[in-house]
């Protein structure tokens, strides 16, 4: 079977993020001193410019910000699943807090689990913890509203 | 436009692009990017009539696979006193050009000579398919969920913009027709045969919802390079100069690169940053500009690009596409006159900056009358940059 791409899993900035998702967590980074959310993740705070941070729980919770539906031609591990949704979603804690995901039937679904064509923008969304390869990946599954 | 510290700032109609050079462009071309480099400078140089051995300055892209030193071996370039590259792709065109007359208005290099050569027209070349599977970079919060190449990128903005604006697919079909007409009058041009109807943009496969086949550029092998020289130098050579009068680079606070979706106002793109540091010294506005050669990657950074540089205001980008208004010559702003990445050829923006001197110099397949100012665009969407030129 062909393989999906994976983020690096040893880099100290981020290995506590992977670590949270593998427990079923979403964290989040904060900086201790200004309070901000920052994502992706970074050394230091946009605001103090201090270093201290912490990796805090959020809710899971969000919107979709916007979809598109990628169609071959792709690497061979996505074509196999195209056409399929790729979300960006926007957390509850802060309107800037976007991630990049997928909206799937339940965690362990395949990426075209969900008719692409259903996901709408504003939709609500839930993470879930998706196991690939070795590694558990957020994505997201529909909230009844 | 306010024009405070125009008359103190070093850049301003300090210099000019002489000499224009280019290959023709194709797929699967045998010459190597560096063969291709070293044609189309020689063509450059001869444009202008000035010897291989008076260059002594060298500007690229980073994303060049051959360096300075191999381009001086082969063209028999002198004794070079500057050299520099600018990075982030598409973003780089106008800014390696304003580094240029960087250099020449500074007193580092009287000779510069400007290029971008690039095999992209083969699929191993496609650097989105040879990417690792464990990724280091930015792209480790977007890849692995499939977000996988620039048109998938570009999509996700897109589709906000449309929610956000009630810009259409017509809109973008606008812009893909309004080049396709413009190559259609192109000899150089890929797409020179080849007409697109509104009916078969909308046919068009996807490629990456809401994206189709015409809204992305073509994959070309090609290469082209551009002499800057200073003001005094350029009166007595034999082509008629475009003055840089002003040229900028640009990053917004809180910039992702291809993926920006992570700040405030993701549809403020690089675009706003540029156009400040452009307009600021600049004797000319918006309103000025008779033509443009805006960065077109793919169709909806058109719309985001008249947005950032000031041709309308926010959200009115897709509306100023109506009525043919990108179109040669009766459009309200012909844009991408040669046909720009989408029609013409897709050599990371250079083949733009050409077209933008052919607009001053009076010889463009789409000569827009009167064209006494000309501005040039980067990649929308990285960080980039743009250049105004001024007969």
């Amino acid at each position: 079977m062909s393989e999906f791409l994976l983020p690096v899993d040893d880099d100290p900035l981020t290995q506590p993020f992977w670590e949270a998702c593998a427990r079923g967590e979403l964290r989040m980074q904060r900086f201790t001193a200004s309070g901000r959310y920052c994502w992706p993740p970074r050394p230091m705070d946009p605001v103090s410019r201090t270093l201290e941070y912490e990796w805090v729980p959020v809710s899971g919770l969000g919107t979709v910000w916007s979809v598109a539906i990628p169609h071959p031609p792709l690497l061979p591990a996505y074509t196999d699943l195209a056409p399929y949704n790729v979300v960006v979603v926007q957390l509850d804690e802060d309107p800037a807090l976007r991630m990049v995901g997928n909206v799937v039937a339940a965690a362990d679904a395949p990426l075209n689990s969900i008719d692409p064509h259903a996901v709408e923008i504003g939709q609500r969304v839930r993470a879930v913890f998706s196991p690939v390869g070795d590694m558990f990946l957020p994505r997201w599954v529909p909230v009844d509203t | 436009m306010t024009n405070q510290g125009a008359d103190v700032n070093p850049l301003k109609d300090r210099t000019a692009i002489v000499g224009i050079g280019q290959t023709r462009f194709g797929k699967g071309l045998e010459d190597s990017e560096l063969s291709l480099a070293c044609q189309a400078i020689s063509a450059a140089l001869d444009d202008c009539g000035i010897a291989p051995s008076e260059v002594d300055g060298l500007a690229s892209y980073t994303l060049e696979p051959f360096r300075e030193v191999e381009v001086a071996r082969s063209v028999g370039l002198g004794d070079i006193t500057w050299f520099s590259q600018v990075g982030y792709g598409g973003g780089a065109g106008c800014g390696v050009v304003t580094q240029a007359a960087m250099a020449v208005s500074t007193g580092q290099a009287e000779v510069v000579v400007a290029w971008r050569a690039r095999k992209r027209a083969s699929k191993a070349s496609r650097p989105w398919a040879n990417v690792a599977q464990r990724i280091e970079d930015n792209g480790q919060w977007s890849r692995p969920w499939g977000l996988l190449r620039p048109v998938d990128e570009i999509a996700i903005l897109t589709r906000r913009y449309m929610h956000e604006y009630g810009a259409t697919r017509d809109h973008l079909a606008n812009v893909a027709i309004a080049f396709r007409k413009h190559a259609n009058n192109n000899p150089a041009a890929t797409m020179y045969e080849r007409t697109l109807s509104r009916e078969e943009y909308m046919n068009g496969r996807w490629i990456s919802e809401p994206l189709c086949l015409f809204d992305n550029c073509l994959e070309t092998d090609g290469a082209l390079a551009a002499v800057i020289v200073s003001a005094e130098r350029a009166k007595d050579l034999r082509q008629v100069p475009a003055y840089i009068h002003a040229g900028a680079q640009g990053i917004p606070p809180q910039h992702n690169t291809m993926t920006n979706y992570f700040n405030d106002d993701p549809l403020m793109g690089p675009s706003w940053a540029a156009a400040k540091g452009l307009w600021r010294y600049a004797d000319l506005g918006p309103a000025d500009v008779k033509v443009a050669q805006l960065y077109d990657a793919f169709s909806p950074l058109i719309p985001l690009s008249l947005e950032g540089y000031g041709f309308c205001a926010r959200g009115e980008g897709a509306a100023f596409t109506e009525d043919g208004a990108l179109e040669w010559p009766h459009g309200r702003l012909p844009t991408n006159t040669a046909g720009g990445g989408m029609s013409e050829a897709y050599v990371h923006g250079f083949n733009l900056v050409l077209e933008g001197v052919r607009q001053i110099r009076g010889t463009s397949p789409n000569q827009v009358a009167d064209a006494d100012v000309s501005l040039v665009t980067s990649g929308e969407g990285v960080p980039t940059s743009a250049l105004l030129l001024r007969k």
